[in-house]
């Protein structure tokens, strides 16, 4: 019962923070210079002020700004974000339809990172002074260090070019229509540089916070009765002492969901993978602003559903907090 | 620690000999890859201010044709797509990537600093409405939100530096509270507040200088990652058109990876060095400034 409960304040508070993303959106369009208007006339060659006028009326500006404000707030709730004057399409649709092919590369990219670093982390913590402890400290530096475009173009120069071996960019292969199970490998083929960039970035993030945990954690009483009771060390280390040491974990990848969304505007780029981050500059690029505040909302979106999906996995790993207020 | 001190007299002649800058100059000289970091690091800054009076080639200047590569010709580092020579970029580029660097990490160390001490030393509405602002900024999508700030109001350097500063605090501010959270319970605040000490001399005079090794290591990890952030920002084509940094190199000649991939690797290879560098540095001042705290 009370997990439900403070699920529903969780989510309430969620719909707060959206909330303030919306009107700092609307004060932004209204801050930065230009507005519908001159845009249209822009388009259309130019236009008298009788005219400009017109189109003012005509979409709403010429009413007080807290107006204003409502109709846009009431416009989202049934999630219209407006349209694109530059694609010729609502903005909704346009996101829904790229959204898939990010969310494929965020998912995988974080699945990756988490996994190869905590396989990592716990080695390095079975063994802190062995060879691989000092490897995750060396690949935490670097990981951190190397400007993920950056990893990204040496992994095309090295994996596309000089050894042909993978794609250089883009979601599939289009010169040849490809239909069910063929159609998901060349997209999985597609999709094994991007994630391995972007995951790059955090796979050095988890293997320390892994490894320290698990250092916490093989140094606790219930793992020594565990040792005690004579299990095997495979056991211990891997169904005793991992699911606590997995804890920090799965707080991090929550907190870190909205970095792992800027990364992938960078990766989507060096790879033209057709997703959000690619409109995203696309749209900047063309001053298309209505589609460029409609991605700032989804991705903070995205971020608010994820960080309350990491609460619920937390509380379900651990027993202990599933009732408990923080 | 207060404690001990007042049940031992201590003889306090002991502890005077040496400057305690001085010591952590000295805990951070036995840190090797630490003086390394610092080492390279310096010259990278030397290169970057003294650079451009020494190899005075104009980075905007076409002279050669488009990707001549490294050691032809005598360029050392060949030239990029429109024929502009590499090397005078990269030399050039150093000088804005620094210091927008370094002045939008100042500029999130004293948003963050500010916020993290108002929310750690007040309790109720402040600290909640504080914490609340810090969560908002921890949902937001840092760079898209960048990009949109940068997009509406001019790709300048201010506004870039700013965009960077004002997404990036929420890590200082996080560690200041915890730090003031701490601190505010400890002897000597109490002891301070009973002589009727005013709120602001208690966060500026007593607690703040106190919370300050963890805030100055964050501090300098700041600079590498608004370096980073920079770059971002220019490699997806949103930097100032006036100026050379070694992201809009990159992002200037990103269409020819498979050609030409030299002319993407240098700038990066700088952006990368400079960022460990500074990292490395990071790490060392943490071990020099919390010798107690160094890690297993």
């Amino acid at each position: 019962m009370q997990f439900i409960s403070l699920t529903l304040k969780r989510v309430g508070f969620g719909v707060v923070l959206l909330l303030i993303v919306l009107i700092l959106n609307f004060f932004l369009m209204h801050l930065a210079p230009g507005d519908i208007a001159d845009t249209i006339a822009i388009d259309a060659g130019g236009a008298d002020e009788e005219m400009m006028d017109a189109i003012r009326k005509d979409y709403g500006l010429d009413l007080p700004i807290w107006e204003q404000l409502l109709k846009y707030l009431a416009k989202v709730a049934v999630l219209d974000l407006g349209y694109s004057f530059y694609y010729n399409i609502s903005v909704t649709d346009l996101i829904l339809e790229r959204l898939p092919a990010t969310l494929l590369l965020v998912i995988s990219a974080q699945l990756l990172a988490i996994t190869v670093g905590v396989v990592l982390g716990v080695i390095a913590a079975r063994n802190p002074q062995g060879i691989t402890s000092h490897f995750v400290t060396v690949l935490a530096l670097v990981g951190y260090s190397a400007p993920v475009f950056w990893t990204g173009i040496m992994l095309i120069i090295l994996f596309s070019s000089i050894l042909p071996i993978f794609p250089i960019g883009g979601l599939m292969d289009v010169s040849i229509e490809r239909e069910g199970f063929a159609k998901m490998l060349d997209i999985l083929h597609h999709l094994v540089l991007p994630s391995i960039t972007l995951a790059s970035i955090f796979v050095a993030l988890y293997s320390r916070l892994a490894r320290a945990s698990m250092l916490d954690v093989l140094g606790s009483d219930y793992v020594r009765t565990a040792k005690a009771k004579g299990l095997s060390e495979f056991l211990v280390v891997y169904k005793h002492a991992l699911r606590n040491a997995l804890l920090p974990v799965v707080t991090m990848a929550g907190m870190v969901f909205s970095g792992v969304i800027s990364g992938a505007v960078l990766v989507e780029t060096v790879f033209s993978w057709p997703g959000l981050g690619t409109l995203a500059v696309q749209a900047i690029l063309a001053r298309d602003t209505p589609t460029i505040l409609g991605i700032l909302f989804f991705s903070s979106f995205v971020v608010v559903v994820a960080n309350l999906l990491t609460d619920m996995l937390y509380r379900i790993i651990d027993p202990r907090i599933r009732t408990s207020n923080d | 620690m207060t404690k001990q001190s007042s049940l031992f007299k201590v003889d306090h002649e002991d502890f005077r000999d040496e400057n305690p800058f001085m010591e952590i100059f000295r805990m951070y000289l036995k840190n090797y890859s630490a003086v390394l970091g610092l080492l390279v690091l310096l010259l990278i800054v030397f290169i970057s201010l003294i650079g451009p009076f020494i190899y005075s080639v104009d980075p905007f200047e076409m002279v050669w044709l488009p990707f001549t590569h490294p050691g032809e010709q005598g360029f050392i580092l060949g030239t990029d797509y429109l024929g502009r020579d590499l090397l005078a970029q990269i030399i050039h580029g150093g000088k804005v990537t620094l210091a927008v660097g370094c002045s939008a990490a100042l500029l999130s160390v004293v948003i963050g600093i500010t916020i993290g001490s108002l929310s750690g030393f007040y309790s109720g509405w402040i600290e909640e409405l504080l914490m609340r602002i810090t969560e908002f900024f921890q949902v937001l999508p840092t760079l898209l939100f960048s990009m949109v700030i940068v997009a509406l109001f001019g790709a300048s350097l201010p506004v870039i530096t700013f965009a960077i500063g004002i997404v990036s605090w929420t890590a200082v501010a996080r560690i200041t509270r915890a730090e003031f959270l701490r601190i505010r319970e400890l002897e000597y605040v109490t002891a301070s507040r009973s002589v009727g000490a005013r709120d602001i001399y208690l966060i500026m005079r007593v607690i703040l200088p106190n919370a300050l090794p963890p805030i100055v290591v964050q501090a300098t990890l700041m600079v590498g990652s608004a370096i980073l952030f920079e770059a971002g920002l220019s490699f997806l084509g949103l930097s100032d058109p006036n100026v050379m940094s070694w992201g809009a190199i990159m992002g200037n000649n990103r269409q020819y990876i498979l050609q030409e991939g030299f002319v993407l690797m240098y700038p990066g290879m700088a952006i990368f060095m400079t960022v460990l560098a500074i990292s490395l540095v990071g790490d060392g001042l943490n071990d020099s400034l919390n010798p107690k705290l160094r890690k297993r």
